[in-house]
């Protein structure tokens, strides 16, 4: 065994010892981690969630209606296809005829379609359908055709995405900022718990000093101490997280809420991100707490 | 070959109290030397350099030949590695045996565990306190507990060691006892600085005696005693 194994090894120990020592304090530590990590799990999930509603509704909605007079003649709309095809913003442009619409509307109506037979004229009016790469192009396109002759009215959504990636953006910031907060309050408190341990072995640490311990073989135990506690906490909420929303999604699925699940981000997607970001923040925040709690006693 | 060398030291504290000044002293390999003077004199201004818990304002300090006047914080342990201290509170550990007391000093720096088997029996000869080896401080007098501080102080073989008034809370005889030890460890080739108030202990071992008074070395005379006599005192 090498002297540097050796040195490890009782880091180490002292830092399982320190753990055991410490239960009480331990336990508010390992309590006040969980909360943080699973607040920060909600968060996350109605953020990847929104993200799925924002995606989809970019997809659906990427789109530009031009509505045509109903006098307009054949050349007129060839030149506006033209127009519109020459942007390398669009993917293709469909003609839906007013027959065509009042079709479709009659299908969509089910069997409720029959109400329809009874118009006299058709009141829908030819449509340009105008599939874009994405639908922050909308205006621009828009722009470029209308003045042109024949068209009666230009529509397109992007209103609604603007406010939606607004909300998402709310959310997000938001969920940060509580996240931070928490985050700030548990490395205080696993740092008070540290101290705890440190305080009981001040004697030792002081004798560590002048026998010539290293800062890092004197620290050493302390970080593992605070790591294993950052480990605990992260394992919990993980499975509280996990548990959690699989039981939420299901329920939620079985009582045909399913309009509304079908947005939210499925919980096996999910897991293994949630794994990594737990640990790597609870394991974080316990060794800088316990950093933080030994800066003083270092400087002797 | 001289192990410690402060060349025209000062120290000023940070408070504006001037703790030492134009300190000159050299101590040769094997000495055995008394730091006396009163209390706020200096005599623990000068034990911190040595251990690098305080640096001079002005001035160089070397140590086994080595400046150790200005180092950085994270080479500090390996210099104290090379300096053996014993204070007059003992600084032992509650909760560990004696033998765990003085062992765990070889476990800090990543001895091998043989040779703490073997080094760990032999200091605690020395002191005279095999037959306590399991027994825990509270089990032990005063000057045990010292004796437990030396082996301790000496079990990574350190070339100087620094005793603090290592008999200040102890009873005469009981001092006679933790001097002698001294003496034995001094024997064997450990250089030893003590500082001390123990004004028959110095008179009567007859070794150098450096007085400190004011922060001004006043005195540094071989085979010294406590006072310096003044005629008709």
């Amino acid at each position: 065994m090498s002297m540097r194994f050796r040195v490890i090894k009782n880091i180490l120990k002292q830092g399982f010892k320190g753990l055991w020592r410490n239960k009480g304090m331990g336990l508010a530590s390992v309590t006040s981690i969980t909360a943080v990590l699973v607040i920060l799990g909600i968060f996350l999930i109605l953020i990847l969630s929104l993200n799925n509603v924002v995606m989809d509704t970019r997809e659906k909605f990427d789109e530009v209606q031009v509505f045509l007079e109903d006098e307009i003649t054949a050349s007129q709309i060839e030149e506006i296809e033209n127009r519109v095809k020459e942007s390398d913003k669009v993917i293709s442009v469909i003609f839906k005829s007013k027959d065509q619409a009042l079709e479709e509307m009659k299908k969509s109506w089910g069997d409720e379609g029959y109400l329809l037979n009874g118009l006299e004229t058709n009141p829908l009016p030819h449509t340009l359908i105008i599939k874009l790469k994405d639908i922050e192009y909308a205006d621009s396109v828009a722009k470029s055709i209308e003045n042109m002759e024949g068209i009666e009215e230009i529509q397109y959504n992007q209103d609604i995405i603007e406010k939606l990636v607004l909300f998402s953006n709310y959310i997000r910031n938001g969920g940060l900022v509580v996240v931070s907060i928490l985050l700030l309050v548990s490395v205080f408190i696993i740092s008070n718990t540290i101290k705890l341990t440190v305080t009981a072995r001040k004697t030792e640490i002081n004798i560590m000093k002048y026998v010539g311990a290293t800062n890092g073989y004197i620290r050493g135990p302390f970080v593992i101490e605070g790591l294993l506690f950052g480990l605990i906490g992260a394992v919990i909420s993980i499975l509280i997280v996990s548990y959690g929303y699989n039981y939420f999604f299901n329920a939620a699925s079985d009582k045909l809420y399913v309009l509304f699940t079908v947005y939210l981000v499925p919980p096996k997607a999910l897991m293994k991100d949630v794994m990594i970001i737990f640990i790597a923040i609870g394991a974080g925040i316990g060794a800088l707490g316990s950093l933080v709690s030994m800066k003083r006693f270092l400087n002797v | 070959m001289l192990l410690i060398r402060f060349v025209n030291v000062n120290k000023e504290y940070k408070n504006g109290v001037k703790a030492l000044s134009n300190i000159n002293l050299f101590i040769d390999k094997g000495e055995f030397v008394f730091l006396v003077g009163p209390s706020g004199a200096g005599k623990s201004t000068l034990i911190k350099l040595i251990l690098k818990e305080e640096n001079p304002t002005e001035g160089r300090i070397y140590l086994n030949n080595r400046d150790i006047t200005y180092v950085k914080n994270r080479k500090i342990p390996y210099i104290r590695r090379s300096v053996g201290v014993v204070f007059q509170d003992f600084r032992l550990l509650p909760n560990k045996t004696v033998y765990e007391n003085v062992s765990f000093a070889m476990e800090i720096i990543g001895a091998h565990p043989k040779d703490i088997r073997r080094n760990v029996p032999m200091v605690l000869s020395m002191v005279d306190l095999s037959d306590k080896a399991h027994n825990y401080p509270h089990e032990l007098s005063g000057g045990e507990h010292q004796r437990v501080a030396i082996a301790r102080a000496i079990v990574n073989s350190p070339p100087i060691l620094i005793a603090d008034e290592p008999t200040g809370n102890l009873d005469p005889e009981t001092a006679w006892g933790i001097m002698k030890v001294l003496r034995d460890i001094n024997r064997r080739g450990t250089t030893i600085l003590m500082a001390t108030h123990a004004k028959d202990i110095v008179d009567a071992m007859k070794r150098r005696v450096v007085e400190i008074e004011k922060g001004v070395i006043v005195r540094d005379e071989e085979k010294g005693v406590y006072e310096h006599e003044i005629p008709g005192y």
